[in-house]
């Protein structure tokens, strides 16, 4: 959407300072809060605020036919929609480009981090393997919905549990749930988004600051063993990033990481069961 | 298993050899081939420039410059195990970083209101086919005739085990042994070296990214000399 100039030039010009329109420094993040419970039928679920942003993010599971080259492997699906209830720029629809990058760059987090283990959701090799389906819906769009995505994705993983399985007749009993949790491992991605406005780079931009960037690159970011681990990039936007710009984003998203990581991990630890 | 050697014996920071074209199709403003890689196994995109042209619908016109409308395909022969034709989540999403890696090095200003329609075809596909279309792409850009300030070239690089290796193929994407295989597909601007497409899958350490930009710059300047050898109408044979 496009933004007034007068809106622009004022972003522009305050971060140029430093500052922004809301008195946060560059990097830092709204506040964020994460919840569970959206629907009881949902295998996990968990609802992401960061400011004025929303989202719920709803896990599901299912049994399919495994992928013919990875055969004793579970699938996993990423959905997700900016419905018109999110903001008065969105139209009802099939997802557009938005959402499905959305979609598609969470996916890609989860997925190249090996938070999940896929061999352990085979049922029975070539035939039947467990599916986890993740659907993300925007309920407020008030800026960084991508990032708000990613943690969601994370969360209801975390917080899932297995339904019941009857062996015998090869089907899920929907509805009635296992105190098994999926299987995952300790490398959760954390995927955080860099915003150019300007020659200024900035996180977790609202609404305005977001219109008004030309450029933005998100990385997802794990820390197994310690070490910090880019297990996605995505680049958006038409305006070019310098070798230096990328240098720098990479340099801050570390400092990021420790920052915020710890304390949305926290939050996620609190609300298993 | 430490990777030391390549199967297909190039160098670490070696491209596949390159064919670079222009004209491939009569009808087109500006057409061109690009290939990573022989014609038994490499990657071939073709590409085509229509416009800039009005755009239709009128309320999609940008009032104070022309857009760039990509559409990346791949046909469902191009790969080994047929893949549905039509547009995917994937190829729409190429489509759009396609767009964005386009975008800042035409002079769209110029063309208030205006599209420039750029059609791929991925051909043959071996990795990269997003790098190979986007190569494409710029090139017939500049045989359009379309105002550019610069070129923009695209490569793949990718980190196999714990080297960083110039443009991988589809059997170094598939590595999984020691740290496995991460997929890094540059575009940059051929004077400046700035990033117009970056994407990642995989798991590289931090410290390591501005490597890979390296080897990215290299790399983007031989795919450039090949783009401007055929811009120039001078014979391009694979080496």
């Amino acid at each position: 959407m496009k933004l007034s100039n007068i809106n622009k030039k004022k972003i522009e010009s305050l971060l140029t300072d430093g500052k922004r329109l809301d008195e946060r420094n560059p990097f830092d993040y709204r506040k964020v809060k994460i919840e569970t419970g959206i629907s009881n039928n949902a295998e996990g679920s968990s609802r992401v605020r960061i400011g004025k942003t929303e989202i719920i993010v709803g896990v599901k599971l299912g049994v399919q036919e495994p992928y013919p080259d990875h055969e004793d492997e579970g699938t996993m699906m990423v959905s997700m929609e900016f419905g018109q209830i999110c903001g008065e720029r969105y139209e009802s629809g099939p997802p557009r480009i938005n959402a499905i990058e959305v979609a598609r760059v969470v996916d890609r987090g989860v997925r190249e981090s090996g938070l999940i283990d896929w061999k352990k959701l085979c049922i029975k090799e070539g035939e039947k393997v467990w599916c986890i389906f993740i659907d993300i819906y925007c309920i407020n769009d008030a800026g960084n919905v991508l990032d708000a995505s990613s943690m969601g994705a994370a969360a209801a993983l975390q917080i899932a549990r297995f339904p019941v399985y009857d062996k015998k007749e090869e089907k899920i009993k929907f509805g009635e749930f296992t105190d098994d949790p999926l299987p995952l491992t300790e490398n959760i991605p954390f995927a955080m988004t860099f915003h150019k406005v300007g020659d200024n780079i900035l996180i977790d931009p609202n609404r305005e600051e977001e219109d008004a960037a030309e450029a933005r690159l998100t990385l997802a970011i794990s820390k197994p063993k310690k070490e910090y681990i880019i297990n996605s990039i995505q680049k958006g936007g038409r305006a070019p990033l310098t070798g230096e710009e990328l240098e720098r984003i990479v340099k801050e998203a570390e400092k990021i990481y420790d920052k915020i990581f710890p304390e949305i991990n926290k939050q996620t630890e609190s609300l298993k069961k | 298993m430490a990777y030391t050697k390549r199967s297909d014996g190039r160098k670490m920071d070696e491209i596949r050899p390159i064919k670079a074209e222009i004209g491939v199709i009569p009808n087109a403003d500006g057409s061109a081939l690009f290939a990573f890689g022989g014609e038994e196994d490499g990657t071939v995109a073709i590409a085509a420039v229509y416009g800039p042209k009005p755009l239709h619908p009128a309320h999609m016109q940008e009032p104070d410059r022309g857009i760039i409308r990509a559409n990346y395909n791949m046909l469902p022969f191009s790969v080994t195990e047929r893949t549905r034709p039509g547009p995917s989540r994937r190829s729409k999403e190429i489509s759009m970083i396609t767009e964005n890696a386009l975008s800042s090095i035409v002079d769209l200003e110029r063309f208030p209101g205006t599209v420039i329609d750029v059609e791929i075809l991925i051909l043959q596909a071996n990795a990269s086919t997003r790098c190979a279309g986007i190569n494409a792409a710029a090139m017939a850009l500049a045989h359009a005739g379309v105002v550019m300030k610069e070129l923009v070239s695209s490569v793949s690089i990718g980190k196999i085990d714990d080297k960083i290796v110039t443009d991988i193929t589809k059997e170094e994407e598939d590595w999984e042994e020691g740290e496995g295989s991460t997929d890094i597909p540059f575009t940059l601007t051929s004077r400046t070296k700035q990033i117009t497409h970056l994407q990642l899958d995989g798991g590289i350490q931090t410290s390591r990214l501005k490597e890979a930009y390296g080897a990215a710059v290299k790399a983007c300047e031989k795919v450039y000399e090949y783009q401007v050898r055929a811009l120039k109408g001078e014979k391009n044979k694979r080496e």
